[in-house]
């Protein structure tokens, strides 16, 4: 990889070589920009440790945000052991609190948005683009050790005075800050500063992936030729650029409001019967800070989910994804109008009513795009020819599980019917389903997909059917249930669960409880088959799922530091030319020119 | 085959769950029956999709599953289908926003007729203020509050005198009477809900909100507090009777007035000065 030559040299042998040795139909278009450097690391900190090669560093992202994950896991169990058999009193009612809170941030932010952008981001943008690494390799470096001392932070909040904070991740004031939650003082006051520099890291990451997906696509790639994982994992990123600031701002208020005594958010109040000296703030405003970010987070968590399917489900189903322009244009839309959407999480706040109709009809718009990437799914699996390995049992289970919780929102958008079931049972097992389970399915799926890409090996695929049932079913047994706990009144965030006189939900309590832990304990298989296959899984062949994808293209697989060796590649079609008729072979890598297909009836992209 | 038919039992399964299984609506007990009728229209709207789409899958996973000789279908575009299917969703959207809407309006518009309900929440119980015979609520202040004033009424406001008080005891609601409780907070967020009434909304420390019903069967009902509000959250229970005109009257009588508050208190405090010698 030499990095310096004459470019526009380069391009012009390219053209000749093309028009002496290839058809004319094999002419792509010269590079616009000069090869990136890259950087080499010479010591073994700098290559595995401060590493500024993105495929490291989203597995970096990757196995900090599971490890967290697991502590969130782990804290869900015992906040439903302890709703389901209080009588072993596993959780006081504050330490309940604390678990509740933490669980949710952590799965939310530390976890999933880490996971999506940060690891899934960093490992394959720069492949699917055709680059050798992100454009600005230090920064994206620096980003993931910001993020492990966002994640430090939080950690350090379960050990300090008065514990983490109780306040429900929506951490409202003025009780996020007021004696009577657990954590107000220094909990809180850890948590602002974690998620300040978790903004910090993940604005110094999203800058990475945008650009690099802008400006350093190969040869021929052109926007509408790259797969949907990095249009869902680009919009995405946009999203968190343009919404953390809102989550920034809000917190940093926060943080002022509890530690120098400001009233940004802060009214006239009484804490336990004293008459605060704050006032003339408004805790609503801090809603809308707090849901201005909160739900293009949401989307930032859902549409790399969404892109991720659409490419799992072509491979494995040998078809092209239908649709894509509109799957594309679907993720486009879907981003920009969830800016437009979030006060439908403060239906009840106490805002003016015309609130209501306006959000009300935002959000039900949404659901037409996604709705249609829905339809666009299925109908990809209509005419194909399904291997039901293990991605794909995956995106089965996430389609069925995003279509109920998907539709469940349709429940919450409208404003006169969220009256009711907002702050229930109804709410938490909409959003677990269309939030914690579809996504954790296409996690899932897509580690089965790509691990032979970042190890070489294969997960063994028993272990990882059994998985796939476990999960699937038994998440869905916690949550289909939950609905109806909604419907009876239920309230969420109770230490005690509330017990309707008309209807006993113990057994429906103890069931959910139950399933939960069957499918924690069912993670346990997952764990075991990646160790051990890393150690000493069965070696996989290059490109083993066949797919057309510029990533499975590289001339060695795990691809090397460079990803590409001397010579970048060059695109010259979609990532969907599946089951092609009159081509030889089934499938069509993106970087294989025309004239090598030339009988092939492929159409023009 | 195994693969879609355990598929196929989850989609039928959530079916049958849902016309089987004993949870559902609390009976109602308000006026707000037209959130349930919108919830069940949500839910034969939903119920369909669901139910097209995932046995649709269901019959792929089955009909087009790996076969050797099997090539699968290359198309990548539909632009009629697409349409069709973008337009068919578009509608069933705004039959379910539509009726919404109505439904909203009505509960955004008070009537004129109703009477007003103090609803005062704190960390962690519930007290209520009703006004007298003058029909008008006093000002109130959280700055006001004190030992003697806990609900922080305005001392010059003459409305005020003949407000009645119920401080941590069951508030009574006539039947059949539109009621619009206002919603006060003194110290963080809380939420007025009771299951069977269906409505809620907010209460927010430096504001006052408010919603309206009308309760529409005598019965007693639990009061349950709809946002996090600290440790006690779970517990901040309260109880609301809805009776006839008379069974409420004779209650209202047995009310004490913010005047006689005052009264009381004072009498209270020279007894002390007196006993402890201190007049």
């Amino acid at each position: 990889m030499s990095d310096e030559h004459d470019y526009k040299l380069e391009a012009k042998a390219d053209i000749s070589a093309s028009e002496a040795s290839f058809p004319p139909i094999d002419y792509v278009p010269p590079a616009e920009r000069p090869e990136q450097e890259l950087y080499h690391s010479k010591s073994w900190w700098t290559t595995y440790v401060f590493s500024q090669d993105a495929k490291y560093i989203g597995v970096q992202y990757a196995c900090v945000a599971t490890s967290i994950a697991l502590v969130g896991l782990f804290l869900s169990l015992t906040m439903r052991l302890q709703l389901a058999f209080p009588e072993l009193g596993i959780l006081s009612a504050p330490a309940y609190y604390q678990a509740i809170t933490m669980h949710g941030m952590i799965m939310v932010v530390y976890f999933l948005t880490a996971l999506f952008l940060g690891g899934f981001g960093n490992f394959l943008i720069p492949l699917m683009c055709g680059a050798r690494d992100m454009v600005f390799p230090y920064v994206n470096m620096l980003s993931f050790w910001v993020f492990v001392l966002a994640v430090l932070l939080l950690v350090i909040s379960f050990f300090v005075p008065g514990g983490p904070t109780g306040a429900g991740w929506t951490l409202y004031p003025p009780q996020a800050i007021t004696v009577g939650t657990p954590g107000n003082l220094w909990g809180i006051v850890l948590m602002l500063v974690s998620l300040v520099f978790f903004v910090i890291g993940f604005t110094m990451g999203g800058l990475n992936y945008v650009i690099t997906v802008l400006q350093a696509r190969a040869r021929g790639m052109t926007l509408m030729r790259l797969p949907l994982t990095v249009w869902g994992i680009f919009v995405a990123t946009i999203l968190a650029l343009l919404a953390f600031p809102a989550l920034l701002v809000g917190g940093i208020m926060l943080l002022l409001d509890a530690v120098l005594g400001t009233s940004f958010f802060m009214p006239t109040s009484v804490s336990m019967g004293e008459l605060l000296a704050t006032e003339g703030g408004s805790p609503i405003l801090f809603q809308h800070l707090f849901w201005f970010f909160g739900h293009p987070e949401v989307y930032i968590v859902a549409l790399p989910a969404f892109g991720i399917v659409s490419d799992l489900i072509s491979v494995h189903a040998r078809k092209n994804i239908f649709g894509y322009r509109m799957m594309v244009w679907a993720l486009v839309i879907i981003g920009a109008l969830s800016f437009i959407v979030w006060a439908h999480h403060m239906y009840v706040a106490g805002m003016n009513p015309w609130f209501g109709y306006f959000f009300a009809t935002t959000t039900l718009i949404i659901a037409v795009p996604t709705a249609i990437k829905v339809y666009n799914w299925v109908l990809t699996l209509w005419r194909g020819n399904i291997h039901l390995t293990v991605p794909m049992l995956f995106t089965l289970g996430f389609i069925i599980t995003f279509l109920n919780g998907g539709l469940t929102g349709l429940f919450l958008g409208n404003v006169t019917i969220d009256v009711p079931l907002s702050d229930t049972y109804f709410v938490v097992a909409h959003f677990h389903m269309v939030m914690g389970i579809a996504p954790i399915l296409v996690v899932f799926g897509a580690v089965y997909h790509w691990f032979p890409l970042v190890t070489g090996r294969m997960l063994d695929q028993g272990l990882g059917k059994i998985h796939f049932w476990l999960t699937f079913v038994g998440a869905y047994m916690i949550y289909a249930p939950m609905y109806y706990q909604g419907f009876l009144g239920v309230p969420r965030r109770y230490f005690e669960m509330y017990e309707s006189s008309y209807v006993s939900t113990i057994g429906l309590n103890v069931f959910i409880t139950l399933s939960a832990l069957v499918v924690g304990l069912a993670q346990i298989i997952f764990f075991y088959n990646v160790i051990r296959s890393v150690l000493k899984g069965k070696k996989a062949e290059k490109n083993p799922w066949k797919a057309n994808s510029l990533e499975w293209q590289t001339p060695k697989m795990p691809p090397e530091h460079g990803n590409w060796g001397e010579k970048l590649p060059t695109v010259y079609r979609w990532p969907y030319d599946f089951s092609v008729p009159g081509a030889d072979k089934e499938y069509i890598p993106q970087n294989v020119p025309p004239s090598e297909v030339a009988g092939a009836k492929v159409e023009k992209t | 085959m195994f693969v879609a038919f355990v598929l196929f039992l989850v989609v039928v399964g959530t079916l049958v769950f849902h016309l089987w299984s004993p949870y559902w609506f609390t009976p109602i007990a308000s006026n707000w029956s037209s959130m349930d009728e919108t919830i069940v229209l949500t839910f034969w709207v939903t119920g369909a999709v669901f139910m097209a789409v995932g046995l649709f899958m269901v019959y792929c996973v089955w009909r087009y599953r790996y076969q050797k000789d099997r090539k699968a279908e290359y198309k990548p575009e539909d632009k009629k289908l697409e349409f069709r299917l973008t337009l068919l969703t578009a509608v069933g959207v705004v039959a379910l926003l539509a009726p919404g809407l109505v439904v909203w309006n009505d509960f955004v518009t008070v009537p004129k007729n109703a009477v007003e309900v103090e609803v005062m929440g704190y960390q962690w119980g519930w007290s209520y203020r009703l006004p007298g015979d003058d029909g008008i609520l006093g000002k109130s202040d959280i700055k006001n509050i004190s030992d003697e004033n806990p609900f922080g009424l305005d001392l010059n406001d003459p409305n005020s005198e003949d407000d009645f008080l119920v401080q941590d005891a069951d508030l009574h609601l006539r039947i059949n009477k539109p009621t619009k409780v206002l919603l006060r907070s003194i110290d963080v967020i809380h939420n007025f809900y009771v299951p069977e009434f269906r409505a809620k909304m907010d209460m927010v420390p430096g504001m006052v909100t408010f919603y309206w019903f009308t309760p529409t069967k005598t019965g007693e009902y639990e009061i349950l507090c709809a946002e996090l509000c600290g440790t006690g959250h779970y517990a901040m229970v309260g109880t609301v009777i809805v009776e006839e005109e008379s069974d409420y009257t004779n209650w209202l009588a047995q009310q004490i007035t913010f005047e006689n508050a005052l009264a009381q208190n004072k009498i209270k405090n020279q007894t002390i000065q007196l006993a402890e010698n201190t007049k």
